[in-house]
């Protein structure tokens, strides 16, 4: 509650440092904003090409919208993705790289992290506004569910605070902590069905003689749920289920609050260690 | 009166670490735990400072003054005790911290000022001032990365300054800048403790601290060594840590007062000198008191030092053998010096008094004359003449 409050308390330096995040993100670069549009058109190029021409990936049929194409599919999971990626990512290094601030200054540090993801959200919500406008175009008519989508992207916004929080006071102490979600990035990625259909998941998976339930086993990866649900609002237009918004509401507000508490726990000598 | 800062048996711990393990490879290699020992910078420091005053903070480099300022800042916490602040705190650790290289001046202050706690709608207010205090108008919307390190540290001060704290902290900070930057600073300073705030400055230079501070608090390793009025615990410093004679730096001491100096009078053959003599003339220093009462045997002491802080020469009567008894009222001693071999340049007098034991002082006047000394006779070079005569060999 207390976190809450001082959130609120100091939320002019919060915008403010998100509008640092933004401003200064495409200074000197001659195209500037257009970059945060070419990122994910080049990604879902390149995974259109090899996914969907090459090993001829099939988007199964939205219901029930009857929409088939595999690129409005990949887009649907892939601009989320590409949010929790860069959102843990960058949110890790961010207290090491505003170190001389952390160092000469004090405010609530927390507010790096929330700032770092601050700016990402936005350039996600307008990736996700030209998501809307091409599903419009191909006749996917959104527009009613966008208050579930906003709450989706609520839920995945502390998602990925929490995971922040938790792991930026660690990469303080321990550098290796940002190697590692680097090599552990893709593996979640394949794991999560944005450039596949969780179809092609087998429900069992014989090894040995013995049957593993695998799709079971997969489906607890809470991104799955999270990509799944953006994908029935956008692509299938229905309703996600209440069993999987709960499970990632669980997920983002567990993940929020042992964030912060391992934050408060790290942050007494963040000043020294960074 | 109230305590703007309440500093309740503090403790800072550093980590010094032997070999660090900042992989996870050779933490696991080495066991979970790092090597490192234990550095107290703060051993269980308390103290209060009242509101509205100007509190020091000295000590030797790595005594833990700038910890001490720290832990208030809040950048760092203590591992015991705690502080407690009334009001808004404003610091000047590092001018200039928050501000992003890309973005302009403008960006930056509302940045900055936000970072210090400001609102959006504060900042518009005190923008124009903030520009106005810098003086750098011309340049408010280029990126600061183009500033030149005055600008970008006097843009820094004109945002930290306006953030309208209740309690002041500052880190040597002021020596930067021109000399009209400075006194512009020092005036800001000045206005201040005048409407009432309270300023916690950590510095090396003794003379503003003494000039700036009501309370002094000596730190030395980790530990509050004394705390009280602003005299006592520089001298204490001076004599007890740095081993210097505070006479000799024309800072003045705590005095008993029996005895007070009231100038020096400056008298040639001719009568008393109108501020200035020439080399090698007979000069007698005059040095008036007043005392209140009976003193036995006090010891008089005099010591000029050049316009640049050289300490040219001292003497003092004990030296000569001078039995004085001092009884109440005014009254005046005299140094005779035949022929004054100082170079032509201004000199300052420090007069002394201390008592029998020449352990505590009775008086003391840092800067109790000065007097300028004129081309004569002998021509001299350097800062003294030797006054010798040249003589034909055989």
């Amino acid at each position: 509650m207390n976190q809450l409050r001082e959130y609120y308390e100091r939320r002019e330096l919060l915008s403010n440092l998100v509008l640092r995040e933004l401003r200064s993100r495409y200074k000197r670069s001659a195209l500037g904003w257009t970059w945060s549009l070419l990122n994910p058109l080049s990604s879902v190029l390149i995974y259109w090409v090899v996914f969907g021409v090459f090993l001829k990936v099939k988007a199964p049929i939205g219901d029930p919208s009857g929409q088939g194409n595999f690129v409005l599919f990949l887009l649907c999971a892939l601009i989320p993705w590409n949010f929790f990626s860069n959102g843990v990512t960058q949110s890790i290094e961010s207290l090491v790289v505003n170190a001389g601030l952390i160092r000469k200054v004090y405010f609530p540090r927390e507010l790096l992290v929330a700032s770092t993801i601050g700016g990402l959200l936005v350039t996600f919500m307008i990736e996700l506004g030209v998501v809307i406008a091409i599903l419009l175009i191909a006749g996917n008519m959104v527009l009613p569910w966008l208050p579930i989508v906003v709450l989706l992207v609520i839920l995945q916004t502390l998602l990925v605070l929490g995971i922040g929080l938790l792991l930026s006071g660690a990469n303080v102490y321990f550098r290796d902590v940002r190697h590692f979600v680097n090599l552990l990035m893709p593996m979640l990625f394949y794991s999560t069905p944005v450039v596949y259909p969780i179809s092609y998941v087998p429900v069992n998976w014989q090894v040995a003689g013995r049957s593993i339930p695998l799709r079971s086993i997969y489906e607890m990866n809470p991104l799955v749920q999270l990509v799944g649900a953006y994908r029935a609002l956008l692509y299938d237009l229905t309703f996600p289920s209440i069993g999987s918004l709960a499970y990632i509401a669980v997920w983002s507000i567990g993940l929020v609050l042992i964030g912060q508490f391992v934050f408060n726990r790290l942050d007494h000598r963040l000043a020294e260690e960074v | 009166m109230t305590a703007a800062v309440i500093v309740d048996h503090v403790s800072k711990r550093y980590r010094l670490y032997h070999e660090r393990n900042q992989s996870l490879k050779a933490s696991l290699l080495r066991g979970r735990r790092a090597r490192y020992e234990d550095f107290m910078a703060l051993n269980d420091v308390s103290f209060e400072i009242k509101e509205g005053t100007a509190f020091g903070l000295i000590g030797e480099n790595g005594s833990g003054k700038s910890t001490m300022l720290k832990c208030m800042a809040r950048i760092l916490r203590p591992d015991g005790g705690s502080i407690t602040t009334r009001g808004k705190l404003s610091a000047l650790l590092e001018l200039g911290a928050g501000f992003h290289p890309e973005l302009s001046g403008r960006e930056n202050v509302y940045l900055n000022g936000a970072i210090l706690g400001l609102s959006r709608r504060e900042i518009d207010a005190r923008f124009d001032e903030i520009v106005d205090f810098s003086g750098i108008e011309q340049f408010i919307d280029a990126p600061v990365k183009n500033y030149s390190s005055g600008m970008y540290v006097r843009l820094g001060f004109a945002v930290a300054i306006n953030v309208d704290p209740a309690v002041l902290l500052i880190d040597e900070v002021l020596a930067v800048g021109d000399q009209e930057f400075q006194n512009k600073c020092t005036e800001k300073i000045s206005q201040f403790r005048r409407e009432g705030r309270t300023i916690v400055v950590v510095s090396h230079a003794l003379s503003s601290v003494r000039e700036l501070c009501d309370e002094v608090a000596l730190i030395e390793h980790g530990r509050l060594i004394q705390v009280g009025p602003a005299i006592d615990t520089i001298d204490h410093y001076l004599t007890e840590i740095l081993s210097i004679d505070p006479a000799t730096l024309g800072i003045a001491r705590r005095s008993t007062g029996e005895i007070k100096l009231q100038g020096v009078e400056l008298m040639g053959e001719s009568g008393v000198l109108p501020g200035a003599t020439a080399l090698g003339d007979s000069v007698t220093f005059r040095i008036h008191f007043d005392a209140l009462k009976p003193v036995s045997d006090p010891v008089f002491g005099m010591s000029l030092t050049s316009s640049d802080g050289v300490l040219v020469t001292g003497t003092n009567s004990r030296d000569q053998g001078l039995s004085l008894e001092i009884s109440t009222g005014p009254g005046w001693i005299d140094l005779v010096v035949p022929r004054l071999l100082v170079s032509p340049g201004r000199y300052h007098v420090t007069g002394t008094i201390y008592d029998t034991t020449q352990m505590a002082p009775i008086h003391e006047v840092g800067d109790l004359h000065a007097f300028e000394v004129v081309e004569g006779n002998p021509k001299t070079s350097g800062i003294m003449s030797l006054g010798g005569t040249w003589r034909a060999g055989a």
